[in-house]
């Protein structure tokens, strides 16, 4: 018997075949649905390679089976820029040069947006180095990482402030 | 005073575009997703790959369950020794330097924990990854040989890729035994592995005769022989797109087995076939950095001249192929000294074949040797930075040759003062922060040689005034193609966004290996050839023509900028290349050009990036935990083409310090010989809160002789030096000298 899911996608109601139930949301983005910007470091949910954001908040998607997220709402890096204009995180990323092979970057978005959302770690470097190390880069661009998770902190609080 | 010092250098003249620090040209594919790495192919038909891995260190397997896995729903086939199709070239042979002995399933036999032993190829990963799990192995087991106590000693023919693995100049005996302060160190480091986030991928199909292989690699036209050779086939058959390498570090660029097993099955099951690694995967088949055993002595006399200076160094490899760690040579070019001696000895244990880590030989030989000079200097009463310049090496110590250029006294000055290393305590335990933590500074000096490689490019200038400009150059984070089309750009005098750089496949001349930091001077060499030809071809046609407003001018008596050939007498008078190029009827004019290096300077110059690294450290009393608060390191590396992405090269150098310092280590279990840990949360690297403050500074260098450019690399030298600062820097805090890495809170417990 084969089972379907239904959920949003970057904003797009799918309903997916699900022929497997071993599969992961991870690889039911990159080989069912065919989007391949979220990527496998690990399978196991320790490098942070694949964080997407379910329901608005980061996750692992390595770690979530398929079957789990009927009805959510998923939003990956290619939900991100809005048409040709970049997530003010994405574009940050490119000013701190917060990264350099890019196979790890996505996830770091990903991650970096969930963190500005969550509040936690305001403009505080500490915090957000801690916020963002279930990310690993083995290129080791952290210390653009957290400038580029830092700029992007104060402009999104200055257009919140505006907007007050 | 600036962080980065910017003035041209070397003997060439570039353009404006090189030294801009532009940020990355792949960028926005980067940050979106778009950017393709090899597993992120899915071409029509594909089936899946899962390689069943050895749960044995040594031995042979004597049964597989091939009927349990093929009955499993969507499994295709299952590959093993018994029904694997013959290679044109033996797995076990080595067809030159940069070819490994590899596994492709020739017999039963295992040499090492994690081996691939037989492939299932599937509809689906889920059912590739059931089918290999079901073949449940059985083995006649061997006892396992791990460590250097239990493996076979050996005499190294060579070290690294053809590397001497003896040295010795002066006396050292005499020397040592009269000087008047002596030291010892001993240090081990252990095997680490590279863990580039992007697992080893390869999608692989074939179409007759024709393989397309997508996999990441770091030297294109090289695996292009290296495939068609085991397959028997002519390399223009070989179609390899590399364009994103999702990390590298030395891992991707030597062809593994695991890439032969794919190709075997493409064509067995007669579809596209992918294959990715899982991170457990690639604690095996896919080289590692091997364990390193170092001895040092140094001798001083009163004054903290270096007399005598010894490095001793065994290494791990496996029990059937041999790469080895050079660590002792780490001493041969950094201090002087009228007596050294390194020497080499060997380990074969039950582990994959290490291989080129970021800084082979270099990292690992920095990290002891910086910890000797530390102690000598300490046995001195000496400063360490004030020891080190004392030892100051004006000419290569090794060969006694001249420095094609060598900044790193600017190096030490810059970066001690931005560090404030003025204020440092001599004595060890001094200092303490606002939170009662121990604070310890330390030092360590960096250097990389500078190699360069044969490269080609192809430089087309248009009618629309844009250029196409090509090689096989490969990207893996460090950059380069946007460093390479900025050189690219000041080749054919165009502004760098009317440039279109074509990179990254075997469909563009052969970019050499992107590997030993040489790439950006190797390829970047050759495109500004190829570009400087083409825009004198341009000038051959305009200087012969009356119409042209530059008839006559000769062909050395033009200038090339923004698009247009200008009189070198007469500003007034240029030519657009469109112009040009209309005029003659022309849509194109191409050229080649290759890099390389003049002989004669390579005989007659020591060629080395420099570098000078401080650390701090900050150590809980109680609990020993180490953070590395600070790290600040100054490098002269030549011309620095974009100093933006320099430093980043230059600070993940430093951060991949911190790993090897404190993090990382491949353990294995002495008895069955499997690795204990391995996946990113039993091996450790560096993650964002390690790495609070790292930062690298460029000194300008001007090096007339390392090639045209006065280029050199940028890649690997920030692990160099910063290994040994950070151990030096414990000992600064504690008093305790440490003799194994990484550092662990035992070892400053007892
Ligand atoms: S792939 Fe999911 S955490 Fe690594
Ligand atoms: S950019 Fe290479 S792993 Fe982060």
């Amino acid at each position: 018997m084969t089972l379907s899911i239904s959920l949003s996608v970057n904003g797009e109601s799918l309903n997916v075949p699900l022929e497997d139930t071993r599969t992961t949301l991870l690889d039911l983005l990159r080989e069912h649905i065919g989007l391949t910007g979220t990527k496998k470091g690990c399978d196991r949910g320790q490098c942070g390679a694949c964080t997407v954001l379910l329901d608005g908040k980061r996750i692992n998607a390595c770690l979530t089976l398929a079957a789990s997220v009927d009805g959510t709402d998923v939003t990956t890096i290619e939900g991100l820029a809005q048409g040709d204009t970049l997530h003010p995180v994405q574009a940050a990323f490119i000013e701190h040069d917060g990264f350099q092979c890019g196979y790890c970057t996505t996830g770091q978005i990903m991650s970096a947006v969930g963190l500005l959302s969550e509040g936690d770690a305001g403009a505080d470097p500490e915090r957000i180095r801690e916020g963002m190390s279930g990310n690993i880069c083995r290129c080791a661009a952290y210390p653009g990482i957290t400038a580029a998770v830092l700029d992007a902190e104060r402009r999104q609080s200055e257009s919140e402030g505006t907007s007050v | 005073m600036p962080d980065t010092l910017q003035t041209p250098a070397g003997h060439v003249r570039l353009g404006s575009n090189s030294g801009q620090p532009m940020t990355r040209r792949d960028g926005i594919a980067k940050v979106t997703g778009t950017a393709t790495y090899a597993a992120d192919n899915r071409p029509d038909r594909l089936a899946h790959a899962v390689f069943a891995s050895a749960g044995i260190a040594r031995g042979r397997v004597v049964s597989l369950n091939v009927e349990a896995a093929k009955s499993h729903p969507e499994v295709i086939e299952v590959i093993t020794p018994d029904n694997r199709p013959a290679l044109h070239l033996d797995p076990d042979g080595k067809s030159h330097p940069f070819s490994w002995r590899i596994e492709a399933l020739q017999d039963n036999t295992v040499r090492y924990a994690g081996q691939p032993i037989a492939l299932v190829v599937a509809e689906t990963l889920e059912a590739a990854t059931e089918g290999a799990r079901l073949l449940a192995p059985e083995y006649d087991t061997d006892p396992a040989r791990i460590g250097f106590e239990n493996g076979e000693a050996y005499d190294p023919p060579a070290v690294g890729i053809g590397g001497n693995p003896s040295f010795s100049k002066g006396d050292f005996d005499t020397g040592f035994s009269n000087s008047e302060h002596r030291i010892g160190a001993s240090v081990d480091t252990p095997a680490q592995y590279h863990n580039a986030m992007e697992p080893h991928a390869i999608v692989a199909e074939w179409s007759g005769d024709h393989l397309t292989i997508d996999t990441p690699n770091q030297a294109i036209h090289l695996a292009r022989g290296a495939f068609a050779g085991y397959f028997g086939i002519p390399p223009e058959n070989v179609t390899l797109r590399s364009p994103f390498i999702g990390g590298g570090f030395g891992s991707k660029a030597i062809l593994v087995g695991p890439q032969i097993l794919a190709i075997m099955a493409a064509r067995m099951v007669d579809r596209p076939v992918k294959l990715v690694l899982r991170r457990d995967q690639m604690f095996g088949p896919v080289q590692h950095r091997g364990a390193t055993r170092q001895k040092l002595r140094i001798g001083t006399d009163g004054n903290g001249l270096i007399k005598a200076l010894e490095h001793e160094a065994t290494a791990s490899t496996s029990s059937f192929d041999d790469f080895i760690e050079g660590a002792g040579n780490a001493s041969l070019n950094m201090y002087a000294s009228p007596a050294i001696v390194a020497r080499h000895s060997a380990v074969r244990v039950d582990t994959g074949t290490p291989g080129p880590m970021r800084a082979p030989g270099e990292a690992s030989g920095s990290a002891a040797l910086e910890i000797a000079i530390d102690k000598a200097a300490e046995a001195v009463g000496m400063d360490p930075l004030e020891f080190r310049l004392r030892n100051y090496a004006e000419t290569d110590p090794a060969s006694g040759k001249p420095f094609s250029a060598k900044s790193l006294r600017e190096c030490y000055e810059l970066a001690a003062q931005k560090f404030g290393w003025s204020d440092r305590p001599l004595a060890p335990g001094q200092m303490r922060d606002e939170n009662g933590m121990l604070v310890g500074w330390g030092m360590g000096s960096a250097l990389f040689p500078a190699p360069m490689f044969a490269a080609q490019a192809r430089a087309t200038l248009r009618r629309d005034g844009t250029a196409l400009v090509e090689t096989s150059g490969a990207d893996m984070g460090q950059g380069a193609w946007t460093a390479l089309a900025q050189i690219a750009a000041d080749g054919v005098g165009l502004p760098v966004d009317r440039i279109e750089f074509m990179s990254g496949t075997t469909d563009q001349p052969d970019a050499g290996v992107a590997g030993g930091s040489g790439h950006t001077a190797s390829a970047g060499g050759a495109l500004f050839e190829a570009g400087s030809n083409a825009v004198q071809k341009l000038a051959d046609l305009a200087t012969a023509d009356p119409e042209s407003p530059l008839f006559g001018a000769g062909n050395t008596g033009v200038e090339a900028r923004e698009g247009r050939l200008f009189r070198a007498d007469d500003e007034s008078r240029s030519e657009s290349y469109a112009d040009i190029l209309e005029r003659a009827g022309l849509e194109r004019i191409d050229a080649m050009g290759s890099g390389g290096r003049d002989p004669a300077n390579t005989e007659a110059r020591a060629m080395f990036s420099h570098g000078a690294v401080f650390a701090e450290v900050k150590i809980d009393p109680d609990l020993f935990q180490i953070r590395v608060s600070r790290l600040i390191g100054a490098f002269a590396a030549g011309r620095i083409i974009n100093p933006h992405l320099a430093k980043s090269q230059l600070t993940g150098g430093m951060i991949w310090g911190i790993g090897f310092a404190l993090h990382e280590e491949g353990i294995h279990d002495l008895r069955s010989g499997r690795p204990l840990n391995a996946d990113l949360a039993g091996y450790h690297v560096p993650v964002n809160a390690d790495a609070p403050h790292v930062e690298a500074l460029l000194v300008d260098e001007d090096d007339p002789y390392v090639n045209a450019l006065g280029i050199k690399g940028v890649g690997e030298i920030g692990i160099t030096g910063s290994v040994g600062a950070i151990a030096n820097a414990v000992w600064h805090a504690t008093g305790k000298r440490i003799s194994s890495y990484p550092i662990h809170i035992d070892a400053l417990l007892s």
